[in-house]
């Protein structure tokens, strides 16, 4: 197993007793959780489990009818998305969301808009501070450029590049934002065993080499217990298990919902 | 107190044929989820062209079937020309297009008809009832009336028939209805003639009302203020919509207009749906649009 | 061979994000703007200065306003004549009632009025989306046209509500030929065409887009859905505001409220969709679109003269803007400026086909 070179932190996300509805629909039922800083943490389940809910709830862009989140000591009954983002909380989606319209640089430029300060005056004259402060980022966007090895795309616009692509780019956007945890949906799905591996080194290399804590939704196995320190098992909506990897492997009522037997 | 009924029931009279032109964007929307922003050149040509052709002293039901024609032939030529070229594009692409059509349709009936305003008249007698002491026009209650039952027609058609069934199965999803064997192509031919014809029978009525001349074409835009109202894809909707529109127009610009120099009508429809929008982003009778991350 | 970028490295960031990066972009800007400044005053006509390239510009400078908020933002919206027409009004209002302010000042000040109209008719697109949107503005159109008409203050009492503009008197040069009114709306217009492309390339430009693209992305981000979307119809009422003003002052010289209805907002919007929506380029591709199309076709139609009546040329335009609108949008939905953008790419071939 491969484990990160980081020690575990204090408690950075702990989300109490959170129960979501849509309308008649259940998507989470009484889910507490806990992530300690700089771990990884994986939320695995059967599909329709409420795990994508959940990761919106964590920022914000579901808000629970029940529970509590607490996030770097701060305890509220609901997370505002630009407050999440604000607060160094950075995601990709299931479904790809990238802006088509723009190239592969300015969507991941756009990760860092809260980190630019200058005001649309300045931006309009553009020669001296937004300038400055332009090259500034873009220095930084091309180091995750580099990082993430998509350097031959970086004018192309996000809609024509293939999927394995697209995730990687949606990756950068999150990791431009310089978060301090990262909650990424299925950034596997889709992809081949090579594709698969250079995401996961790309996760492994942000845990170890910024701390960021990250939380990941995974449907593969193989990746979910090489890589996470803890495992949450979701179920209709509800949590069947929590703890390290091994121990819920071996978890009956997880084998019986999700992994069925071993191979 | 009878001048207030007086004034609300002229509006809701109205409101009724709001709603006539209002259900020709519901029909097109429900079965391509097309905005046909177009509905209002319809009005005008279907009427324009029914009085040009009229004045040359063709028989009144001839002229009705020639027109239907024209209508069905306008119909095929949108679906094959316009519709088709356009299959998978964004709605915003669709109503912009829409926006061209209304144009070049307008365009066309003048050039084909000229611009000069005709007087229709369809034999319905003007003479107001009294009423309990109201002057209520009997012109506008027959045209309620065919309103009424064309909506009604209408309304049982579509959920009632297996065509209406497969108009909402299109206006849900386009490549699904096509997976099940649904013709999308004939299928807009029909929506887009029905379309037409409803256009056809508002284009009459608000004719013979206000005489047939280009500012017909505006009535279409004041159907909008009643889709949000009552919903995009909701016949009642369109109902109630037009009669809350066209009641209230009437009532304000009769209470509210003198106050500030009058012709409210101008602009009153249209900030009461930004009103009501504000309150109920998806309108009265909209469906609450859950985005799914 | 002329066209080809090869060697053509960048080698610092700077050089990278500047607006023409391609050499021969940037001496084809500069020498277009060369003979804009000085060759077309000394050697075109009354006519074509007068009627044809000042409102060119101006209106150029109202789609680009559009393509702010429309094309770039995505807020679609049908009443960008009704924000020239404050802006017109206001300019007037600020030199009668403040004679002798500088009449840059004055037209800033007309500029800052539309953005704060823009703004208040701006705030439902918190809430509202799309077609509903489309139809808030509608409202804002109607309603403008409708206030600057009935309350006879706007244009201080005169009758049927027409503003004359004042004499254009700057550091005490006069204004009054055409020359000397186009090189000043060449100009104004030049300078806000920068200012809008140096946004767009930046933070704020970029936040637009991404509210048009995916909105809840951009706020899962931390783009702020009201100031981004308010941003975008102050700045585009801006520039709206201050192309009413120019229309008033520097083209027609009188004007009333009518001038800015929804025929004029719906050719605001054909420019963009013509020309290229989201591109400063499409902007002034469209307006030349539409403002060359009713010439060249009557023009056309006087070969066969007498033959056609003006009015039925009027209305075979209106179908013909009809027609080409579907046609764009059917065969290039990105306008003119793709077409533009493909030419160039063919460019860089030639003289090999591919």
């Amino acid at each position: 197993m491969v484990s990160t070179g980081r020690k575990k932190g204090e408690t950075l996300l702990k989300v109490e007793n959170v129960s979501l509805r849509f309308g008649g629909v259940k998507a989470l039922t009484n889910i507490s959780l806990e992530v300690k800083q700089h771990e990884i943490a994986a939320i695995i389940g059967p599909n329709g489990a409420g795990k994508s809910s959940m990761l919106n709830v964590i920022n914000g862009v579901y808000h629970p009818q029940e529970g509590k989140i607490t996030y770097k000591g701060q305890t509220r009954s609901k997370m505002r998305a630009d407050e999440a983002a604000r607060q160094g909380i950075a995601r990709t989606f299931q479904n790809i969301a990238l802006f088509k319209g723009m190239s592969v640089l300015d969507n991941i430029m756009t990760g860092r808009n809260l980190k630019m300060k200058t005001n649309f005056l300045q931006q309009a004259i553009y020669w001296g501070a937004a300038q400055r402060e332009e090259i500034e980022h873009r220095h930084k966007v091309e180091e995750i450029i580099d990082f993430l090895r998509i350097e031959s795309i970086r004018k192309t616009p996000v809609g024509r590049l293939p999927y394995g692509l697209q995730k990687r780019v949606e990756l950068g956007r999150a990791l431009a934002a310089e978060p301090e945890m990262l909650l990424l949906d299925e950034p596997m799905a889709g992809m081949n065993v090579e594709e698969k591996e250079d995401m996961c080194r790309f996760i492994l290399d942000v845990n170890d080499e910024f701390g960021t804590t990250i939380v990941l939704i995974e449907h593969d196995m193989g990746v979910v217990m090489d890589i996470s320190d803890t495992v949450v098992v979701l179920d209709y909506g509800r949590r069947i298990a929590m703890g390290p990897p091994s121990e819920v492997r071996a978890n009956q009522e997880v084998i019986d919902a999700y992994l069925g037997g071993a191979h | 107190m009878d001048f207030f009924f007086e004034v609300l029931i002229g509006g809701l009279l109205a409101g009724v044929m709001y709603s006539l032109v209002a259900l020709g964007f519901v029909l097109i929307y429900k079965a391509s989820g097309v905005l046909n922003f177009a509905q209002g050149a319809m009005v005008f040509f279907a009427a324009l062209t029914f009085v040009s052709l009229l004045e040359k002293g063709l028989n009144f039901w001839a002229v009705l079937v020639l027109t239907l024609g024209f209508m069905v032939l306008m119909a095929y030529s949108i679906q094959k020309l316009v519709l088709d070229k356009l299959v998978n594009q964004p709605q915003i692409t669709l109503f912009m297009a829409t926006i061209g059509l209304a144009f070049f349709i307008e365009g066309f009936a003048q050039t084909l008809w000229g611009t000069e305003v005709h007087g229709l008249d369809l034999g319905i007698p003007d003479e107001p009832f009294i009423v309990a002491g109201m002057y209520i026009s009997q012109f506008d209650i027959i045209a309620a009336l065919l309103a009424g039952v064309l909506v009604a027609v209408l309304a049982v058609f579509f959920n009632k028939t297996r065509i209406g069934r497969a108009l909402r199965a299109v206006a849900d999803d386009h490549q699904a209805a096509l997976t099940v064997g649904i013709p999308l192509q004939q299928i807009w031919v029909i929506v887009w003639a029905v379309a037409g014809v409803v256009a056809l029978v508002a284009g009459l009525l608000w004719g013979s009302r206000l005489g047939v001349q280009f500012s017909l074409t505006l009535i279409a835009l004041k159907a909008l203020p009643v889709l949000i109202l009552g919903g995009f894809t909701s016949v009642p909707g369109a109902i109630v919509g037009g009669l809350i529109i066209g009641g209230s127009e009437k009532l304000a610009e009769v209470y509210i207009g003198p106050y500030v120099g009058g012709a409210i009508e101008d602009w009153f429809p249209y900030m009461l749906a930004m009103l009501i929008l504000l309150i109920r982003p998806e309108g009265l009778f909209g469906e609450k649009h859950i985005e799914r991350v | 061979m002329l066209y080809r970028e090869c060697g053509q490295f960048k080698s610092s960031y700077k050089s990278d994000s500047s607006i023409f990066p391609i050499l021969q972009d940037k001496i084809g800007i500069l020498s277009l703007l060369a003979v804009a400044f000085f060759i077309v005053p000394v050697f075109a006509n009354e006519y074509w200065l007068g009627s044809i390239l000042i409102p060119f510009l101006i209106l150029s400078l109202a789609a680009i306003g559009l393509n702010i908020l429309t094309g770039y933002a995505g807020q679609l919206s049908l009443g960008s004549a009704a924000f020239m027409a404050v802006g017109a009004f206001a300019a007037y209002n600020f030199a009668l009632r403040m004679p002798g302010i500088p009449l840059v000042v004055d037209f800033i000040l007309a500029g800052l009025t539309a953005a704060g109209v823009g703004i208040l008719f701006g705030l439902p697109s918190l809430r509202i989306k799309g077609f509903y949107l489309a139809v808030a503005t509608l409202a804002a159109q109607f309603f403008i046209i409708w206030a600057l008409t009935r309350f006879g203050w706007f244009s201080n009492y005169s009758a049927s509500g027409i503003i004359t503009a004042p004499p254009i008197i700057i550091f005490g040069y006069e204004f009054s030929s055409a020359a000397s009114r186009y090189l000043l709306t060449l100009s104004i217009v030049s300078v806000l065409a920068l200012a809008a492309a140096n946004i767009i390339r930046s933070s704020v430009g970029r936040s637009w887009m991404a509210v048009r693209d995916m909105d809840i992305a951009a706020e899962v981000i931390g783009i702020k859905m009201l100031n981004t979307k308010l941003l975008a119809f102050a700045i585009s009422s801006f520039f709206c505001g201050v192309a009413g003003a120019l229309w008033a002052f520097l083209y027609l010289g009188t004007v009333d409220a009518q001038a800015f209805d929804l025929a004029r907002s719906f050719e605001i919007l054909f420019m963009i969709i013509i020309g290229g929506v989201g591109s400063i380029l499409g902007s002034f591709l469209g307006a030349a679109f539409i403002i060359l199309l009713p010439i060249l076709l009557n023009v056309f139609f006087s070969l066969f003269s007498g033959a056609v009546h003006a009015d039925t040329i009027s209305h075979i335009e209106v179908m013909i803007f009809g027609a080409l609108i579907i046609f764009f949008l059917i065969v290039e939905p990105h306008g003119l400026a793709r077409l533009w953008q493909i030419a160039k790419e063919k460019l860089r071939l030639w003289p090999f086909p591919h």
